[in-house]
């Protein structure tokens, strides 16, 4: 288990601060916002991510990518994190391509060249329901002709109005709840049947619902073996989890230096604010909890890495302790700011929005802790 | 039959015939409330009837003497009332800076003339109210506030900035904390003016918050003449009123730790659903188990305190405790219910979420520990002056 990163990790940390920061810093998702942009990221700083490699960062050489492995993955991410860039990269990147790269078809392979080449966007459907609930799923898919027939709701599907294709976990077997009978499928955008909706989020990042009414597909769409698509999507939902707790790092630690660095600013009473102490020993509370989360989110991105038995596990941890900490940070902050905290203009309210986001995807701190006490048999 | 019963079965009974059925239900959102004032535009005439009503039976502000345009009710009846309103989900008549806030100052600290002017049209809703005390230097150190009000013989020459002014740019008048003396301490020197927002050299440029809405603003005074007789209390005074009408603030503020129109369980459970009569989600389960106990607990302090004090009277430093636990407790609330609402609770437009109204909700309860005073300055106000700790 890596805990402290090697020259090449080091290496991409830095090129990577360096891109979000300049390409893609958090006017440009004001100007997102703002514009009210249809496509609700920038196909330019999308380009730039695949040129960097960025995109096909688990993307296997073959198929174009670099494949740095999780680890990687999570770098990007918390710089994405701090500097809240909306991208694709996530539900693209990290959720489609371990889908893709976990389930040996020719299929996948193409698609897995083009999302390493910037060229297709992959929405990854799971959730049905108002929480995180994977075994839970509702989705049916049929036996029909030689291919299947899909039936269902998602939500919560990210990038999912402008992506080319979706994966979308649907039950071929069992009843909600099993872990048997799920299957995951590839579904194109231009299918019958398909209804996609884009729902304009507190954290002006993209998301969406699909509504499948017999969504016909044919056989190569089913990724993996029918009926066993848990296994793809423990793949799926260690590396998301990892990566979504490393995006948090980076989110929660920006708010917390924002917060830091104003309070060694703003004066009130003579003195600096942050000369009272009850300010210094939340701050300080939360430069410890931040380091415990680095700790976390390394070991979880470097089991995956490292293929632990504990993988999934760890990812879940590090989602639960991550969700909750930076959570932390982003009150405190709203907090200590004051009044000026309130406002629009000031960045640290959009980091409590995406913060709030970041934690509910793929299971918010009770259900990994609900998760881990069950894992663990209590 | 006991005063306090005869009076539960009156006021129950007038409730009834005279609340309309649209003041019924849970108002949707910050704009449902009415705010009255010269320019509001009611947005039913059930809102404009009950308003009405209510200020014709001096029930707008039942603890104010009958002259000023109250109900002389005492703490106990008023309880009585505000629960037989909540028992029939009645929505408040008014709400108003000028109920909560100015009129307690005023019946205080204001002279005869100025009472007489102001209390009646606040209960009626006539003339709505902002405050103008915080300023871009002067927000938990509010005594430092630096916008100056000069003697010019007959009148108040008012220059300078306040920020963060609820409604500033909706509001009729402004109760404006001014520096008529620099001369000693910070604290000396405050004078309590007020005046119309349509004085001349008044401008409010509204903000935008991270809920999305602008309710408040940045508020400019350039050469704004203040008649004297505006001024409340004595010159150079003002500070003590400025403090007395923080009490007031405060505990209305803190008013919203009591509790949602409806139980946090029930708005958990038909989100996230039960299974064999549980919570699905145990965590969850607990944490909405210990904010209500904490609701009680809260609840009843405040119903302590208000029962200890004497009608209209202002709680004190309890003041600060009560807006500490109120508004800690309001933001905790706000987040399980965000919990519970899980992915519908994200999103932000459409009518489904009703224009993403908890997200909004959820956002601006992140004003009520900073509003009246941070909860840090409520927590240093107990350490200093009811636990007396030195130093503090
Ligand atoms: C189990 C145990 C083992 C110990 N072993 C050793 C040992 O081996 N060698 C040794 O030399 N000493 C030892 N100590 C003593 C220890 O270092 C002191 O107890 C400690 O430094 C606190 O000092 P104090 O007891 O005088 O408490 P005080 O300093 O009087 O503190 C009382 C309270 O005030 C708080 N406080 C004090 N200053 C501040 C501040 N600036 N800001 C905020 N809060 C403050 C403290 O946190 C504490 O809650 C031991 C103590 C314990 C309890
Ligand atoms: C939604 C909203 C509505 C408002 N409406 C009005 C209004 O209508 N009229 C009006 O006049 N004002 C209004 N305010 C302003 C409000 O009263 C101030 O924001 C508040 O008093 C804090 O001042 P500040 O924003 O300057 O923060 P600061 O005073 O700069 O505080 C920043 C941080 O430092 C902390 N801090 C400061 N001093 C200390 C200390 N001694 N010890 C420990 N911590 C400290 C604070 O608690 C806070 O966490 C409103 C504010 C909000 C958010």
């Amino acid at each position: 288990m890596a805990l402290i990163l090697n020259e090449d990790e080091k290496m991409l940390s830095e090129t990577a601060e360096g891109f979000f920061k300049k390409k893609a810093p958090v006017a440009d998702l004001r100007k997102l916002r703002d514009s009210r942009d249809e496509k609700g990221y920038s196909e330019t700083l999308w380009a730039e991510m695949a040129e960097m490699g960025f995109a096909g960062v688990l993307v296997p050489e073959d198929q174009g990518g670099v494949d740095m492995g999780v680890m990687a993955a999570g770098l990007l991410a918390e710089q994405i994190g701090r500097n809240l860039s909306a991208t694709p990269f996530f539900s693209t990147s990290v959720l489609s391509a371990t889908a893709l790269k976990n389930s040996e078809s020719e299929l996948a392979r193409t698609w897995l060249e083009k999302i390493a080449g910037g060229e297709a966007i992959v929405s990854f459907a799971i959730d049905e329901g108002v929480k995180h609930n994977p075994l839970g799923t509702e989705t049916r898919a049929e036996r029909s002709g030689n291919g299947f027939k899909i039936t269902g709701r998602k939500a919560m599907v990210l990038d999912a109005h402008v992506a080319d294709a979706h994966i979308v976990v649907a039950r071929t077997d069992g009843q909600p709840g099993d872990r048997d009978g799920l299957s995951l499928f590839l579904v194109e955008k231009s299918v019958e049947n398909l209804n996609v909706e884009r729902t304009i989020m507190v954290d002006s990042h993209n998301a969406g619902r699909l509504e499948l009414n017999g969504v016909e597909v044919t056989a190569d769409a089913l990724l993996g073996t029918e009926g066993e698509g848990a296994d793809i999507l423990d793949k799926v939902l260690g590396a998301g989890r990892a990566v979504l707790s490393a995006e948090l790092l980076g989110a929660g630690s920006q708010a917390f230096e924002e917060t830091v660095t104003y309070i060694k600013e703003r004066k009130q009473f003579g003195k600096i604010i942050g000369e009272f102490q009850a300010l210094q020993h939340r701050a300080s509370h939360l430069y410890t909890e931040l380091e415990l989360c680095r700790s976390a989110v390394f070991a979880a991105l470097s089991a995956i890495d490292d293929a632990d038995e504990n993988a999934v596990k760890f990812a879940g941890m590090a989602k639960a302790k991550l969700g909750e900490v930076a959570k932390l940070a982003a009150l405190e902050g709203i907090q200590m700011f004051g009044g000026v905290g309130m406002t629009d203009e000031y960045d640290i309210g959009l980091f409590l929005k995406r913060i709030r986001v970041l934690q509910e995807l793929l299971g918010d701190g009770n259900y990994h802790l609900n998760d881990f006490a069950k894992e663990n048999g209590y | 039959m006991s005063d306090l019963e005869t009076f539960k079965l009156e006021t129950r009974a007038w409730l009834e015939e005279n609340c309309p059925p649209e003041m019924r239900k849970p108002m949707k959102s910050e704009e449902d409330a009415c705010w009255g004032g010269r320019n509001w535009t009611f947005a039913s005439e059930a809102q404009k009837v009950w308003l009405e009503r209510m200020a014709e039976k001096g029930w707008t502000v039942p603890t104010w003497p009958k002259q000023y345009g109250g109900a002389d009710l005492s703490r106990a009846e008023e309880a009585i009332l505000l629960k037989e309103m909540a028992r029939i989900k009645a929505r408040t008549p008014l709400s108003s800076f000028g109920i909560w806030m100015l009129g307690p100052a005023l019946l205080k600290f204001g002279n005869d003339a100025q009472k007489k002017e102001h209390l009646p049209k606040i209960a009626r809703g006539e003339i709505r109210w902002c405050q103008g005390y915080s300023e871009p230097n002067a927000g938990s150190d509010l005594a430092s506030l630096a916008t100056k009000a000069e003697d010019k013989g007959d009148h108040y020459l008012v220059n300078g900035q306040k920020v963060w002014t609820s409604y500033a740019d909706k509001a009729d008048w402004i109760f404006c904390l001014v520096r008529t003396d620099n001369s000693g301490r910070k604290h000396d020197g405050i004078s309590f003016l007020l005046f119309d927002m349509e004085s001349e050299g008044v401008e409010a440029r509204p903000i935008s918050l991270i809920s999305g809405k602008s309710a408040f603003c940045e508020t400019f005074f350039e050469d704004v003449k203040v008649p004297k007789d505006q001024l409340v209390g004595e010159v150079g005074k003002g500070w003590s009123i400025a403090k007395y009408l923080l009490t007031h603030e405060r505990e209305m503020i803190g008013g919203s730790g009591e509790g949602l129109t409806r139980p946090l369980h029930e708005i958990a459970a038909a989100s996230i659903g039960l299974e064999s009569g549980k919570l699905s989600d145990p965590m969850l389960r607990a944490k909405v188990a210990e904010a209500e106990i904490d609701e009680w607990a809260f609840r009843l302090t405040m119903q302590r305190k208000l029962a200890e004090a004497k009608a209209g009277a202002s709680l004190g430093a309890d003041s600060s405790m009560l807006k500490y636990y109120g508004t800690e407790l309001n933001k905790r609330r706000h987040e399980l219910m965000m919990d519970a609402a899980g992915h519908d609770g994200l999103e932000w437009e459409g009518e489904r979420s009703s224009e993403g109204k908890l997200a909004r909700d959820w956002l601006r309860t992140k004003a009520n520990s900073i509003e009246g005073g941070t909860s840090e300055v409520q927590l240093n106000i107990i350490s200093k002056h009811i636990l007396q700790l030195p130093g503090a």
